[in-house]
């Protein structure tokens, strides 16, 4: 059997295994309205937030995620809450920060879980009300050999 | 129980920026797992993680079930006192969970 | 000739990869997941160390007895699991380190056997693995162990399932290509139990093994069965020299 085949077999036979019944999921119009109530309707501007997430993800399951907001974080200009949201995961909210000038920098790691390859957004609220956003779209794949 | 791994420098220089660690033991079921029948596994997240230095509240985290399996985070801390840092979680079950680490600042 | 006698003594590893070609899990995956593994304070691995320890002093059974009474600290058992699947005398066969564990407890502590994918028995043969971490996979010697890895050499070349694929067709011949997106790797398992991003938690070699079984569509063999032990045996000798990783992080 050559390479060829043999992959073409497995793949055609193979997509009905990755196949996984999803329920129903956010969707960009979604998004967008978990940030206009966070946000108040105002529109951020981009830049001052670095969203660092891997272009290509193995897995979905587990996404290492870091969020950078460019602040002395000091009691006259730090950042006050930092939210995260999903495009294509059921439910729009991934994570929210509230950090204090106690921390002395604005820079926060985690993992998450990303359902489908999608966008994601985060956005920081500074103590002067200003809003900053940053965005990137995530390839999300899947590992062969599942259980199910 | 082992609930949760947390790293804490020791010791730090006053006013240096120090990094916490900690790897929470949790599912985090989201809710949205199908079983065998059809039936949904019902949802058991973390819900919220907090930091507390010197009694002030120094971070609060609101997790969502996009947060993956086994909750992991890193943030700074000016390290400008000796004393505790205190990580607090809450689970699903509105259980508060609490570990702390001695810095040693001078 | 140096290299003749290193093609002789990896017996019946796959043509073409000599001892200088085999690469751990470990390389194919990205440098996001290789940090993860790397840092004891990310390793959720190390989550289940942490469990590993109070069951490892806890006493149990009718005995009331614990690993420790027997055993001492954790430490003691360095080098142990880099010898596994082992020869076990009283029951005149071949033992992974999960059904070790159970044999003692049944033996020496009057306690029933854990489940074998239960969280206790990952927690007691992940804290057990990672004193091995950093040393060579050295299989034990005992040539009555031959017969179980012939068998598990037999087992990873047939063909099995609907998809008619044996392990070798994938870890052998096709081994750094991908499979749907992912790239597959040589099949060295030196990192057990895994913290797999797939199942979100620990799990032993042998779900692993089913995992690939129902992947080529094959009714998998069961968990802690003779079939898989074997396989496992042939895999090892076949790993041998190459560095425990345990608890591993893989995709």
């Amino acid at each position: 059997m050559t390479l060829s085949r043999r992959s073409a077999l497995v793949l055609g036979l193979g997509a009905p295994l990755l196949l996984v019944t999803r329920p129903a999921s956010a969707s960009p119009e979604t998004m967008a309205e978990a940030i206009r109530d966070f946000t108040g309707g105002a529109e951020p501007a981009e830049g001052r937030v670095t969203l660092e997430i891997p272009l290509l993800v193995e897995n979905g399951n587990s996404v290492p995620m870091s969020i950078t907001v460019d602040s002395s974080m000091t009691a006259e200009d730090h950042v006050a809450e930092i939210a995260v949201f999903n495009e294509r995961n059921p439910l729009p909210d991934v994570v929210r920060f509230r950090p204090t000038p106690a921390l002395g920098q604005a820079v926060f790691q985690t993992r998450i879980r990303l359902g489908d390859t999608q966008k994601i957004t985060a956005i920081a609220r500074m103590s002067d009300g200003s809003l900053w956003s940053a965005a990137m779209t995530v390839i999300v794949t899947a590992p062969a050999c599942v259980e199910s | 129980m082992s609930e949760a791994l947390v790293s804490i420098p020791a010791t730090a220089a006053a006013g240096e920026v120090i990094e916490i660690k900690i790897l929470i033991s949790h599912p985090m079921e989201t809710g949205f797992r199908p079983r065998a029948d059809g039936s949904l596994v019902p949802r058991d997240i973390v819900t919220s993680l907090r930091c507390v230095y010197h009694g002030a509240t120094v971070l609060e985290v609101d997790l969502y079930p996009a947060i993956a399996a086994n909750p992991f985070f890193v943030f700074p801390l000016r390290a400008e006192r000796s004393g505790e840092i205190v990580l607090e979680w809450t689970d699903w079950q509105g259980e508060v969970h609490r570990q702390s680490g001695q810095i040693t600042v001078g | 000739m140096r290299a003749l006698l290193a093609a002789l003594s990896l017996g019946a590893a796959a043509a073409g990869a000599g001892a200088e070609d085999r690469r751990s899990g470990f390389d194919y995956m990205s440098p996001q997941t290789q940090a993860m593994q790397a840092d004891d304070t990310a390793n959720p691995g190390m989550l289940a160390v942490l469990e590993g320890r109070r069951l490892w002093d806890a006493p149990t059974g009718s005995s009331e007895r614990s690993c420790s009474d027997c055993h001492g600290v954790p430490e003691d058992m360095r080098g142990v699991s880099a010898r596994y699947p082992a020869w076990d005398e009283i029951s005149g066969g071949a033992t992974d380190l999960a059904g070790r564990i159970n044999l003692c407890r049944s033996r020496h502590q009057d306690a029933p056997a854990l489940a074998y994918e239960g969280p206790e028995l990952l927690a007691l043969t992940t804290l057990i693995g990672l004193q091995s971490r950093g040393m060579p996979i050295a299989p034990d010697p005992d040539a009555r162990l031959d017969t179980w890895r012939a068998r598990g050499d037999a087992l990873y070349r047939q063909r099995i399932g609907q998809l008619n694929l044996s392990c070798a067709n994938c870890h052998d011949d096709n081994a750094g290509r991908r499979l749907a997106s992912a790239p597959i790797p040589q099949a060295h398992p030196i990192g057990y139990p895994i913290y797999r991003l797939e199942w979100q938690g620990m799990g032993s070699l042998h779900r692993r093994f089913r995992n690939c079984m129902t992947g080529v569509r094959s009714t998998p063999a069961d968990l802690g069965s003779e079939e898989f032990i074997a396989l496992e045996a042939y895999l090892m000798k076949r790993a041998a020299g190459m560095t425990v990783e345990t608890p591993a992080v893989r995709p």
